[in-house]
């Protein structure tokens, strides 16, 4: 009987004492509230859907879609001239992704360039476009985000240089070169064009290509559109410098943006391609305002230029790769490009680039021209649309310098591409990779 | 005059620098494997390997060529001796009007080589530069798995085992 009020007495203060230590543990170390993203109700549809042209626009999905293909799970490696940096997980994840995000934060990161927790984002986000955005258009682009699939996915640590390694120096870069506040409006232009500079400069960010960078990755906005470059390919000039045989207008960049081939220009490819597939479903009245903006960065074109342009619109495919021609390049122009391009006697089966129209073949570095050459051009994740075989394999070094010689120089007048040499046979390695496996321009998801 | 390596052979042919490899094989060495689909590299109908790795013969000028190696179905298997793919070709009844076919079977032939236990989703990737207008894909990637188990042991009849 004594025993068992004893055990009776230790397990009550067993049980006393398990409360008293559950209830001091739930003082001390209160549990965390699971992270709650707003969800589909939180947004009227509108403005998901606005949120979602406004991506397509800004091309978010090229930089933070995962490699296994998994649409804004980040994780992705930038490089830049100061090392790699990996592209955020901006689903609604609560771990990984940017699910505890109110609002505010992702408005601030958009202009500031400030993540949530308060660390700087590396510009490689380009936050100094970002900046110039509406605020409706910035909220819409978080109610997009923001209802997309969750996606588990980390990022791995940058791999940047010293002393680019340490974030607070991103403030420093701010000071020097993110321009704060909205873009002015030019009330000599039309509503179209305002309204084409918002985009293009703002969240269309076209300028982080196109425009030439400074020893510390920033835009020389001096130069603004004077050409730049994107994952080893020349972003060409956009300005009165734009390499184009016949000069852009709003008409033939509306084209071209929404991904289609046409008479006078080439097709987007290369880096290019996945924008031109991003715009190919925007609203139109978006794409024409971003068309007669970028058309008009050239200016109207001097006289010189339209001369040029009347010359190799006369010239056309003409005798390009005809018997007449001896050199190694012109044979292999004839039995390989022809049949597309045209030249050589005949018509060509397909409305190709009439190669007289090339820009590719006007612009100063021979990059592009050997990056299609060699790995052709192929519609973003096999879609249909305009495609020319990859030449990877087919041609040795010394007969792809031989054809780029003789199409540089039938085509446009111009000499050997300086550095073409090297630039074959920094390519070449790629070559192992083609072999037993025709690559082609796909994007990598 | 100009000497191509056809099939581990050296053929002679008269055709002009700038030909099409495809023409030469078919009009003058009368390998009429390839097959002329589109003549514009869309295709893969004339598909051949060129020092092993699958390429248009349509836009291949022989020029271009040189020493280096072509095999084409001829040089695969013969009608008595059929090369893997070839049997397995057969025995998965992968042909329906069989234009394609011999395209197909070199361009697999190119990853086989290199991987002898792909699965379906790289045996699709190898193959898509490759159309087939009949719609005979699944036998198509079924065969090409039958091959690689042939290749891996030759004695296995291919019988179900995957």
């Amino acid at each position: 009987m004594r025993a068992g009020a004893i055990i009776g007495g230790v397990l009550a203060l067993a049980v006393v004492l398990g409360a008293t230590g559950t209830l001091l543990v739930a003082v001390l170390w209160p549990p965390a509230i699971a992270l709650a993203p707003p969800g589909q109700a939180a947004f009227d549809a509108a403005r998901i859907v606005r949120g979602a042209q406004l991506a397509s626009i800004g091309n978010c999905n090229v930089c933070h879609t995962r490699r296994d293909g998994r649409p804004y799970a980040g994780g992705r490696p930038i490089a830049t001239p100061f090392g790699t940096v990996y592209s955020s997980n901006i689903t609604p994840d609560p771990e990984t992704g940017i699910g505890g995000w109110s609002e505010a934060a992702f408005v601030r990161a958009m202009r500031e360039g400030v993540s949530r927790d308060g660390h700087h984002l590396y510009p490689a986000f380009p936050y100094d476009h970002m900046t110039k955005m509406r605020d409706a258009d910035i909220r819409a682009v978080y109610a997009f985000v923001m209802t997309r699939r969750p996606m588990r996915g980390s990022m791995p640590p940058n791999a940047l240089a010293f002393p680019f390694n340490h974030r607070p120096l991103v403030a420093v870069w701010k000071l020097l070169f993110l321009d704060r506040g909205a873009l002015k409006q030019d009330p000599g232009r039309g509503a179209e064009w305002n309204e084409g500079a918002y985009l293009v400069e703002g969240l269309g960010h076209c300028g982080a290509c196109h425009t030439p960078r400074n020893a510390l990755g920033a835009e020389r906005t001096k130069e603004a559109f004077a050409g730049g470059s994107s994952d080893g390919w020349v972003a060409p000039a956009l300005d009165a410098a734009s390499p184009t045989p016949v000069p852009w207008d709003a008409e033939g960049l509306y084209r071209y943006l929404r991904g289609n081939a046409q008479s006078l220009h080439g097709v987007a490819a290369g880096p290019m391609a996945p924008v031109a597939s991003n715009l190919a479903d925007v609203p139109d009245a978006d794409l024409r305002a971003i068309a007669t903006y970028a058309a008009s960065l050239a200016g109207i074109p001097r006289h010189e230029r339209q001369v040029d342009a009347e010359r190799a619109l006369a010239q056309g495919r003409g005798s390009a790769g005809s018997r007449d021609e001896t050199s190694d390049g012109a044979a292999i122009y004839a039995g390989a490009c022809a049949q597309c391009h045209g030249g050589a006697g005949r018509e060509p089966l397909i409305p190709a680039l009439d190669l007289a129209l090339s820009s590719v073949l006007r612009l100063p570095r021979p990059d592009n021209a050997l990056h299609i050459l060699r790995q052709g051009i192929a519609p973003v994740d096999d879609a249909a649309g305009p495609f020319m075989p990859p030449f990877a394999g087919v041609l040795t070094g010394a007969q792809t310098i031989a054809l780029l010689d003789y199409v540089r120089s039938h085509f446009a007048g111009r000499p050997s591409w300086a550095g073409l040499a090297q630039a074959v046979r920094a390519g070449q390695k790629d070559r192992i990779e083609a072999n037993g496996r025709i690559g082609n321009a796909r994007r990598q998801p | 005059m100009m000497t191509l390596n056809v099939n581990g052979m050296a053929r002679q042919v008269d055709s002009e620098p700038d030909t099409p490899l495809l023409y030469v094989l078919r009009n003058e060495l009368a390998l009429n494997g390839a097959k002329f689909g589109c003549g514009l590299g869309q295709c893969g109908a004339c598909t051949v390997l060129l020092d092993g790795a699958p390429v248009f013969s349509c836009l291949v000028p022989i020029s271009v060529l040189q020493e280096r190696r072509v095999t084409t179905l001829e040089g695969l298997g013969t009608p008595q001796e059929p090369a893997p793919l070839q049997r397995a070709f057969i025995e998965e009844q992968a042909a329906q009007c069989g234009y394609c076919i011999a395209g197909m079977m070199l361009r697999a032939h190119a990853l086989l080589e290199i991987n002898r236990d792909p699965d379906d989703a790289e045996i699709r990737r190898q193959l898509q530069p490759n159309l087939c207008r009949c719609g005979t894909h699944m036998r198509i990637v079924r065969a090409v798995q039958r091959a690689a188990r042939l290749m891996r042991s030759p004695a296995d009849d291919g019988a179900a085992k995957n």
